[in-house]
């Protein structure tokens, strides 16, 4: 706290905290442990937030014997095939969407700004085009010729990814975009080129390297929501995890709660990983707002 | 073209590299822009033509979206639309209270990191285990319901079902509390403690300030963010298919059906729905946009 009167003005970093501390505190004697109407609201809100996952959680372990529910669900050859079908498509929607987005943020930022509102309108059109909506159109769309993807097993998961791709694009694209913001990339790119070196490798050895953060914090949101992604899998007949889950659900009892536990521990332990990247660096990360 | 070349020239170009540069520019784009055109842009152009396609004929027609208005489809479009508001606006004020409370509340640091990861966590955790859990809570057999029984209140009696439109709200509310807790943290963030100073310099109580100050201040991101919400909640589609079978109708249900088989019996019908859920969405991003950018005015 700083000492003497408020410090009107003062831009340091904290000096939020303290003058909003001083200034409000001056009337309430237990100013350390917080306002009760703060309390009364926050313990709403982990009520609200609890009461759902100790539910599931009962229900996991009322299951005979005890933990039944979680190593019927090990058990079950389904359980692991669809969750590592959604990890590995969810992994190469990673890939494939860094591959996309990093050169073509890199490139607006450096030789075509004057894209930039449109590259941005484009990255925005999946929050307006919903999961529903667009995988209607790419069935509709590439159940045909020229491009019967739908007819193949390998075809229909090439377009999931795709779809997913299209999925992860907002998210991807802000978060490389503010990744580039924080880095010099002319400077850098100027530099790699005055060596010698030709745009594949400024990407790869120079551009990438520095968007560590960025690309890992997208890469863990992309990961999670694809994994438990239900929408386009169900209506692609893929044997993702999301569908299993449905199915699950539809046909047990304890089994769908004990999976359903352990798909919220893999959003957290995603969000979780997000918070530590994140801890200390400059990008903003933006998480949040996909079903 | 001719725009392009003069702009290259007024930057000072070197003479011999505007052909080059020009070409370059539009080269790094065009993996993108073929990307954005298969798996976006042509999907769409499929629904938008078969939208105003007759499903025989294939002649342009207005038919389908004059269709809108059947009684199933115009209550589908009517569920949605309140399940959203509802969502939009419950969500939006106990979200704003949620984080007003772990910011200027004075709780322990710990809390605000803690409930930013847990927001993060939760807007995400949605779909078929959200329904499950939910289910789990609140169904006739479910925990809560059985614990409140024990206290003589009994849910079921008074028509309550989880599988209901009721039930749908508050379940959504579940991804929409904390996606409003990530959206407007940083506008709260960004009210500077010189506006409160000034307030109480001048004698405003509490709720001077956040009557004629804060809230004024805010109000377009609390707008925006509303609407953004909304929008979260129309597009949703796998916790509704969860939860309710079909059993409360709702635009991506019906748009999930149509998928499925031909259930409207009337494939023009399916698109122009399709188009009418963009066109909602769009509307919504918009509104959030101009509020957003109206808000930059104070706010950082």
């Amino acid at each position: 706290m700083s000492g003497g009167g408020p410090a009107i003005g003062s831009r340091a970093p904290g000096a939020l905290e303290s003058v909003a501390n001083s200034s409000v505190a001056a009337d309430r004697p237990r100013r350390s442990w917080g306002a009760p109407w703060a309390w009364i609201i926050f313990l709403i809100g982990v009520l609200y937030f609890t009461v759902p996952l100790i539910a599931t959680f009962i229900i996991s372990m009322r299951a005979k014997p005890l933990f039944a529910g979680y190593t019927n669900s090990f058990a079950d050859s389904r359980f692991l095939s669809s969750l590592t079908y959604s990890f590995v498509i969810g992994l190469i929607t990673v890939v494939l969407s860094i591959a996309l987005v990093v050169p073509t943020a890199y490139w607006v930022r450096l030789r075509a700004p004057r894209l930039r509102p449109f590259v941005e309108f484009v990255t925005l059109l999946p929050f307006v085009i919903p999961p529903v909506v667009l995988v209607f159109g790419l069935i509709r769309a590439y159940s045909r010729p020229p491009l019967p993807f739908t007819n193949t097993d390998i075809g229909s998961s090439a377009l999931l990814v795709f779809a997913y791709i299209v999925l992860s694009l907002p998210y991807m694209y802000r978060s490389v975009d503010s990744g580039l913001r924080a880095i010099d990339i002319r400077t850098l790119t100027e530099a790699a080129q005055s060596m010698g070196a030709g745009w594949f490798t400024i990407l790869v050895r120079i551009i990438l390297p520095n968007l560590r953060v960025a690309l890992l914090s997208g890469a863990f949101l992309s990961l999670a929501i694809v994994i438990g992604e239900f929408t386009m899998a169900v209506y692609l007949a893929r044997p993702a995890f999301g569908p299993y889950l449905a199915l699950l659900g539809a046909n047990r009892t304890y089994e769908p709660a004990a999976v359903s536990l352990i798909s919220f521990g893999v959003t957290w332990l995603a969000m979780i990983a997000i918070a530590l990247i994140g801890r200390g660096s400059r990008t903003r990360i933006q998480v949040g707002g996909a079903h | 073209m001719s725009d392009s070349a003069t702009v290259i020239i007024e930057r000072d170009a070197p003479p011999a590299r505007p052909a080059r540069r020009l070409s370059f520019s539009w080269a790094g784009l065009v993996p993108f822009f073929l990307f954005s055109a298969m798996f976006l842009g042509l999907p769409l152009a499929f629904l938008a033509i078969g939208s105003i396609a007759d499903n025989k004929t294939g002649a342009p027609t207005l038919a389908n979206y004059g269709a809108l208005t059947t009684p199933s489809v115009a209550t589908a479009f009517r569920n949605s639309i309140e399940v959203s508001l509802v969502t939009a606006i419950v969500g939006g004020i106990f979200g704003f209270l949620l984080a007003v409370a772990v910011i200027l509340g004075r709780l322990p640091r710990i809390l605000r990191s803690a409930l930013m990861t847990f927001s993060g966590v939760a807007s995400n955790f949605a779909g078929i285990p959200l329904a499950l859990a939910f289910t789990y809570a609140l169904s006739f057999q479910g925990i809560v319901t059985l614990l409140l029984k024990g206290f003589g209140i009994n849910l079921y009696a008074s028509g309550f079902t989880i599988f209901s439109k009721l039930g749908i709200e508050i379940v959504y509310l579940y991804f929409q509390f904390p996606l409003m807790v990530l959206i407007i943290a940083p506008a709260i963030d960004g009210l500077k403690p010189e506006w409160r100073e000034a307030a109480e310099n001048m004698g405003a109580t509490g709720f001077q300030y956040w009557r004629r100050i804060a809230l004024p201040i805010l109000t377009p991101t609390l707008l925006g963010s509303m609407i953004l919400l909304f929008g979260n909640s129309f597009g949703a589609q796998a916790t509704a298919y969860q939860l309710t079978a079909g059993q409360v109708s709702l635009v991506p249900l019906a748009i999930g059906n149509q998928i499925s088989g031909d259930v409207l019996h009337n494939v023009g019908l399916g698109y122009a729905m399709a188009m009418g859920m963009v066109a909602v969405m769009g509307i919504s991003i918009v509104g959030y946009t101009l509020l957003q950018r109206r808000s930059e005015r104070w706010l950082r």
